[in-house]
């Protein structure tokens, strides 16, 4: 924990301050331009797990079941995110085919895989092996993880297809909703200074 | 209120772990924490935002003139721009949609594109408008930036969804993938971009 002592510097301006111990769900800002320095979660680690946990599941069941179905003459045509991954790799588009797995699909997969390779040994009291290496990638993949635009995306096609047809909502537009919330949920939970200050005691 | 940066003092921060690190003036070097790569600043910062700017507007007209969406149907084939899209969905009475497709995929890359050139400008001129105006803009360009996929997506599933062959069937026109590129370069545009550098030449300003 902070001794009160120990300097920090604003990522955002670069100011020098000094560090203070915060209360209960505090959060520190820069003096100077207001940018986010550290927060105080009270039992963040734990919580950050049992979100990334929740989101796993629903990742799973969001990429297994149809998003929604269209519902014409009788038939019905459902659509999976990998199967219109698939679809728009047969129409020759292969580099949206890619955007597309990669931001709603890989992303958050290495996002959360990530954390939870940090997270599980460390609640057990462990150490994960080269965590270095994984908090590297997790901060170069964070921002490709699109998940809650996607969600948009699904609402939006579906008020323009509702005219053509009768439609039939997946499992997984449900599930992808959950995704969205816990996915927030636990990447604001997992903090790195927290993470590394644990780890430094673990050791 | 002395207002000391840790530039200079030759401390850096890792955007990794948080750590404060000792790297002298202009040097790069490893977080002893993490091991991931530190420095003063980003490397190349305006140089590089300014190569992924202009890669990004280039490929901002291919994206508004080309076709991102075609229906085939029995009434014959259709081509559909982003503007197009957002009149279909005007004329179809659901204005509050277009409006969220319209500020998404037309109003969020162009005013980005916008905020970046301002930004970088500013930073070169050695501007002394006031830099708290202009971290916040910064803020918003990282904030707002991935919204922009949401005409990919919507692409994406009417591509899946209609593929009724008797009475219709959607494919994706190139102007997504050009659209694509746009979001992905202003991404890294706005990642390119060090806010730091904003607040460095209001130091040299008063020195």
């Amino acid at each position: 924990m902070p001794d009160g002592n120990q300097l920090i510097a604003c990522h955002e301006c670069d100011l020098l301050q000094h560090e203070v111990a915060l209360p209960e769900g505090g959060v520190a800002r820069c003096r100077r331009c207001g940018g986010l320095l550290y927060r105080s979660h009270p039992r963040g680690l734990e919580r950050a797990l049992a979100y990334t946990l929740g989101a796993l599941v629903l990742f799973v069941i969001s990429n297994t079941f149809p998003i929604v179905g269209l519902e014409v003459n009788g038939d019905l045509i459902q659509a999976t995110l990998l199967g219109t991954v698939s679809m728009l790799y047969r129409d020759g588009m292969w580099l949206v085919a890619a955007l597309l797995l990669f931001t709603t699909v890989l992303a958050p997969l290495v996002h959360l895989l990530a954390m939870l390779y940090v997270l599980l040994p460390l609640q057990f009291g462990a150490l994960p092996r080269s965590p270095e290496l994984v908090v590297r990638v997790l901060t170069e993949v964070k921002h490709w993880g699109m998940v809650e635009v996607f969600v948009l995306g699904v609402l939006v096609s579906l008020v323009k297809l509702a005219d053509l047809a009768k439609i039939v909502p997946g499992v997984a537009l449900w599930s992808f909703g959950g995704l969205m919330i816990l996915f927030t949920a636990a990447s604001i939970a997992f903090d790195p200074r927290q993470i590394w200050l644990k780890m430094e005691h673990a050791s | 209120m002395s207002e000391v940066t840790a530039a200079h003092h030759g401390l850096s921060l890792c955007h990794g772990c948080g750590l404060l690190t000792r790297t002298g003036h202009h040097h790069a070097g490893y977080c002893p924490r993490c091991g991931a790569g530190v420095h003063p600043r980003k490397p190349d910062s305006i140089a590089r935002t300014w190569a992924f700017i202009v890669a990004a507007a280039i490929m901002y007209i291919p994206a508004n003139v080309l076709p991102i969406m075609i229906t085939d149907s029995v009434f014959g084939a259709q081509a559909d721009t982003i503007m197009s899209g957002v009149a279909y969905l005007w004329h179809h009475g659901s204005w509050h949609l277009a409006l969220i497709v319209f500020i998404a995929s037309v109003a969020v890359p162009m005013l980005k594109l916008m905020a970046l050139i301002v930004l970088v400008v500013s930073v070169q001129r050695r501007s002394a408008w006031d830099p708290l105006q202009r971290t916040k803009l910064y803020r918003i360009v990282e904030l707002v930036g991935k919204w922009s996929m949401l005409d990919i997506y919507v692409v994406a599933l009417m591509v899946a969804l209609v593929q009724l062959k008797a009475l219709a069937t959607i494919s994706a026109g190139p102007g997504a993938v050009a659209f694509g590129a746009v979001v992905v370069l202003t991404m890294f545009a706005a990642m390119s971009f060090d806010p730091r550098l904003i607040w460095d030449s209001m130091e040299n300003n008063d020195g």
